[in-house]
């Protein structure tokens, strides 16, 4: 059903970019528990095509994100299905940290003492990834939190929901389209631990068959069944 | 329901130095100089407000729903809010608010998005988003699509429940209702009067607002 096509570990506050073709599946495993994976994610053959989440979240009537949502493009598509999911809540809301937000949170810890234990932060991450891909501070999109959740009380307090994720625990993304998927492994911002420990992931990409007719993300909501028609329009004739 | 909580500005709008009124489904960009107060009144109520923000200087750095939600830990925008920017920077603070919560979640409609949310054949239909590429083409000085980010819906209300639902709520808003805020640097700020008619959020009957700038 689905071939490895290949492996690679990231270390905590780690970045990495990748241009997932279409029908294959990016697989993150939260290799000790407690990971976070800040992610944005854009159409890789015309970039300024991509994940927005306000318009995902409106449209599956959600603010978190489990398996059968996807994420759509601001052109209406289908980008990513998350296939499989052993966590079941995943934030959309709480964005990520810059260079400001880790000093104040943990201190300093530089590269030139450090080396590479030094205190990295998603913003930074998020635009060299960007960058290697021609795209900059401009192409910055709400970004996804897999792996952490955050509770809204009645008055709209965020509050960090520490344990969500297990060691073990894991994703799958389906790829709808070409996709350039960005990512980092830095804390959660709102994450209350004190000290700066972010975990490691296992990244695995995995051919996988098209979505059926059948397919679960496909048919979670109608909305979802014309998020995919416009994708399969967009590569019709090809 | 959750308190809201409603701030009133003493300034009068006879003392205003800009003074507008936008029909929906119009568009309007325009600069805000630090120090400046800038006021969106709901003339005839629970109507949405689209709205963008950007540091004049650079437009790189502009508007951040998240960045915003994380700085507070909370979603609603209302009076002491500060609204932030993608690089950090404070753009505006919300100083008076009489309709007491405004959503920054929700995002804008879209050709694309009201195919998705409502049909196939409604691409056609006239959207904020459509607005706001018309507005910063016309604004020129190499503002594109990239541009158009994750906005603020002023008036509208969209609460996340518990189990970490979306809703759309019933309206705070009303008549006369208004919000208001200090650009706390040189903003371009860029509205959409939203011009949805496929969504109950504006009883099906998109009105105008008034827009007005103190010195």
């Amino acid at each position: 059903m689905s071939t490895l096509l290949f492996e690679e570990n990231l270390p905590g506050g780690g970045l990495w970019s990748w241009v997932l073709r279409r029908h294959t599946t990016l697989r993150i495993t939260d290799l000790e528990g407690g990971a976070n994976v800040g992610l944005m994610a854009y159409n890789a053959d015309a970039p300024l095509d991509r994940l927005n989440l306000p318009d995902s979240l409106k449209a599956q009537y959600t603010a978190k994100l489990t398996h059968g949502h996807i994420l759509m493009s601001d052109m209406g598509r289908a980008l990513l299905s998350l296939t499989a999911d052993t966590v079941g809540w995943h934030d959309p809301l709480g964005g990520h940290g810059n260079a400001a937000l880790v000093q104040q949170k943990y201190g300093e810890k530089n590269y030139q003492v450090a080396r590479n234990d030094w205190y990295r932060n998603a913003h930074d991450n998020f635009l060299v990834e960007l960058g290697k891909h021609g795209l900059g501070a401009r192409d910055l999109v709400a970004n996804v939190n897999f792996f952490s959740r955050l509770d809204v009380d009645d008055e709209g307090k965020m509050t960090f929901h520490p344990g969500n994720s297990k060691a073990g625990d894991s994703i799958d993304l389906r790829a709808e389209m070409n996709v350039l998927v960005v990512l980092t492994t830095c804390p959660h911002p709102l994450d209350p631990n004190p000290v700066y420990a972010p975990k490691p992931i296992q990244l695995s990409v995995l051919k996988t068959p098209p979505a059926a007719a059948d397919d679960y993300c496909r048919n979670f909501r109608g909305e979802n069944q014309r998020s995919f028609t416009l994708t399969e329009r967009y590569f019709a004739g090809v | 329901m959750s308190t809201l909580i409603y701030t009133e500005s003493t300034l009068d709008p006879a003392d205003a130095i800009y003074d507008v009124t936008v029909p929906a489904g119009d568009g309007w960009m325009h600069e805000i100089k630090k120090g400046q107060t800038f006021r969106i009144v709901d003339l005839e109520g629970n109507q949405a407000a689209d709205t963008l923000f950007y540091n004049a200087h650079d437009f790189s750095d502009r508007y951040s729903a998240q960045d915003t939600i994380r700085t507070q830990a909370g979603i609603y925008l209302t009076t002491g809010t500060k609204l932030m920017s993608s690089e950090g920077n404070t753009l505006l603070t919300i100083v008076a608010d009489t309709c007491g919560r405004h959503d920054t979640l929700g995002g804008a409609c879209a050709a694309e998005s009201n195919q998705v949310r409502y049909d196939l054949e409604k691409r056609w239909m006239h959207s904020c988003r459509d607005t706001f590429m018309l507005q910063v083409l016309r604004w020129g000085r190499g503002a594109t699509k990239a541009d158009i980010t994750h906005n603020i819906n002023f008036f509208m209300n969209v609460p996340v429940t518990p189990e970490g639902g979306l809703r759309f709520a019933d309206g705070v808003s009303a008549g006369g209702r208004y919000v208001e805020m200090r650009a706390e640097m040189d903003v371009v700020a860029l509205i959409s009067n939203c011009p949805q008619l496929n969504n109950p959020c504006n009883a099906y009957n998109p009105t105008p607002v008034r827009l007005l700038i103190w010195p």
